[in-house]
């Protein structure tokens, strides 16, 4: 399922054009205030945008839009929380993806409070994926993290795109981290692509 | 009125009120003493209600004697203004422009007029049934109290939806709708809105004797019968403000997400200085 955005447009943005195949990754990168997150809100609809994006066969404007930002799901650098407890921030937890995280079942229990920043980002990632989104736009997913959990993370997402053959669109500052998972990049500056 | 408990009334003369204006004095010369800050307010919200219910006094009596459907109306018309006035500048965060003031006003409109004509209409039954003796208190009742939580419902929803905006967001994005993302905030605001009037039904009689009970047994009331409308008044004042301040979150709420259910709290006003 390609993910294919024409002629987006919003403030701070010029016009956006994409197209990530299936299974694949873009990477995009860029400056502070260059537009990054800016152009992720846009694709999922969070902020007033004008444009056409679909995915597959879905077309953006054609479903409501909370059913298009649970297909294409936007991963904001920081988590927000709304319950006491992280098990109930989710009807069900994929426990293989926890795991994979260094989390045992034990978490669903803690307190969000108690967390570390670090903790609530491996979280979040776990939080939605388990809504099964059909593409994934990553705000700098493993910002907060140490060398070893920047490693889980990439691996369990890029096995989770593996799955579902879905398109990822990732901002990322490292280039080492680029390397390892692009599938092809792009850098953004003054809200247009270069 | 003759029964065994009045031999009518005591009617007040105006150096009983003096009296009563005096004790007002010396709590605001305390607080002039203390510096706590407050005389000036107090002796300003003293000389409004001085003022305004003399006022009111001289409109009612007049209106008691012509029972003008038009001038019912006007005024019926007039304390509804005030009252959405009040209830959109007792807001930390509004709506802009009019869904600001509409928000409040119409859901006073739909709790306080509605229950204050269905009460004579059907349970009291006057003749006329517009008979300004029952309806005009009525309303300013039920206005006056509705008023309250109203306001503080939608001020808790303006305030929280603020400073909460991550969680709603964060919810948004995995793909919640708008109410469920708000869901949270709106019952929290409501319940605020609710808890004073719940309150003081469980205390009523027990800690605090209502104000309307008291003025009708001071003004020479048998006490059964002041029990009897100080419950008709409190039930329909619980049930306006359950039904306005639902309503007004239900209204404000909506606003807050686009029609691409996002978070729009561009439509609130910045916080005003308090």
């Amino acid at each position: 399922m390609d993910l294919v955005v024409s002629h987006l447009q919003r403030e701070g943005l010029q016009d956006i054009n994409l197209l990530i195949p299936g299974g694949q990754t873009l990477c995009i990168h860029g400056p502070s205030g260059s537009g990054k997150s800016l152009l992720l809100r846009a694709i999922a609809d969070l902020d007033p945008n004008q444009g056409d994006v679909s995915l597959g066969d879905t077309r953006r404007d054609k479903v409501p839009a909370p059913r298009w930002r649970s297909l294409v799901m936007y991963l904001a650098p920081e988590s927000h929380w709304w319950h006491d407890m992280v098990g109930a921030h989710a009807p069900s937890w994929p426990l293989g993806m926890l795991q994979m995280l260094g989390f045992d079942k034990d978490v669903l229990n803690w307190e969000i409070a108690r967390l570390s920043t670090g903790e609530r980002q491996r979280l979040a990632i776990v939080r939605a994926l388990a809504r099964e989104p059909k593409a994934l736009l990553l705000d700098e997913p493993t910002a907060n993290l140490d060398q070893d959990n920047t490693q889980a993370v990439e691996q369990l997402l890029t096995d989770y795109q593996q799955n579902l053959q879905s398109p990822f669109i990732w901002v990322s500052h490292e280039p080492a981290q680029r390397d390892r998972i692009a599938s092809f990049t792009q850098e953004i500056a003054q809200g247009a692509l270069q | 009125m003759s029964n065994e408990f009045g031999q009518g009334f005591i009617a007040l003369s105006p150096t009983d009120l003096l009296l009563a204006a005096v004790l007002l004095v010396i709590a605001g010369g305390l607080s002039w003493r203390l510096q706590l800050g407050v005389e000036k307010r107090l002796l300003v919200s003293a000389l409004r209600s001085t003022v305004q219910l003399l006022l009111l006094g001289l409109i009612l009596h007049s209106l008691f004697s012509t029972k003008s459907p038009w001038m019912i109306t006007l005024v019926g018309s007039v304390m509804l203004a005030v009252a959405g006035y009040e209830v959109w500048s007792r807001q930390t965060r509004r709506l802009r422009g009019w869904w600001g003031y509409g928000t409040g006003a119409l859901s006073m409109l739909l709790s306080s007029v509605t229950i204050a004509l269905l009460s004579v209409s059907i349970i009291l039954q006057p003749s006329p049934w517009y008979h300004p003796q029952y309806l005009i208190p009525l309303l300013g009742m039920l206005l006056g109290n509705t008023m309250t939580g109203i306001a503080v419902a939608m001020n808790t929803l303006g305030r929280e939806a603020w400073s909460r905006r991550g969680e709603i967001e964060a919810r948004l994005m995995l793909g919640d709708t708008a109410a469920e993302s708000i869901e949270d905030i709106r019952r929290a605001s409501l319940r605020a809105g609710l808890i004073p009037i719940i309150n003081s039904m469980a205390t009523a009689g027990v800690v605090s004797l209502p104000g309307m009970m008291t003025g009708q047994i001071l003004a020479g009331g048998d006490p059964m019968e002041a029990a009897k409308y100080q419950l008709m008044i409190m039930f329909l004042i619980a049930a306006g403000t359950a039904l306005g301040a639902t309503s007004a979150v239900m209204i404000m709420a909506h606003r807050l997400f686009d029609e691409r259910e996002r978070l729009s709290l561009h439509r609130l006003t910045p916080a005003k200085n308090s």
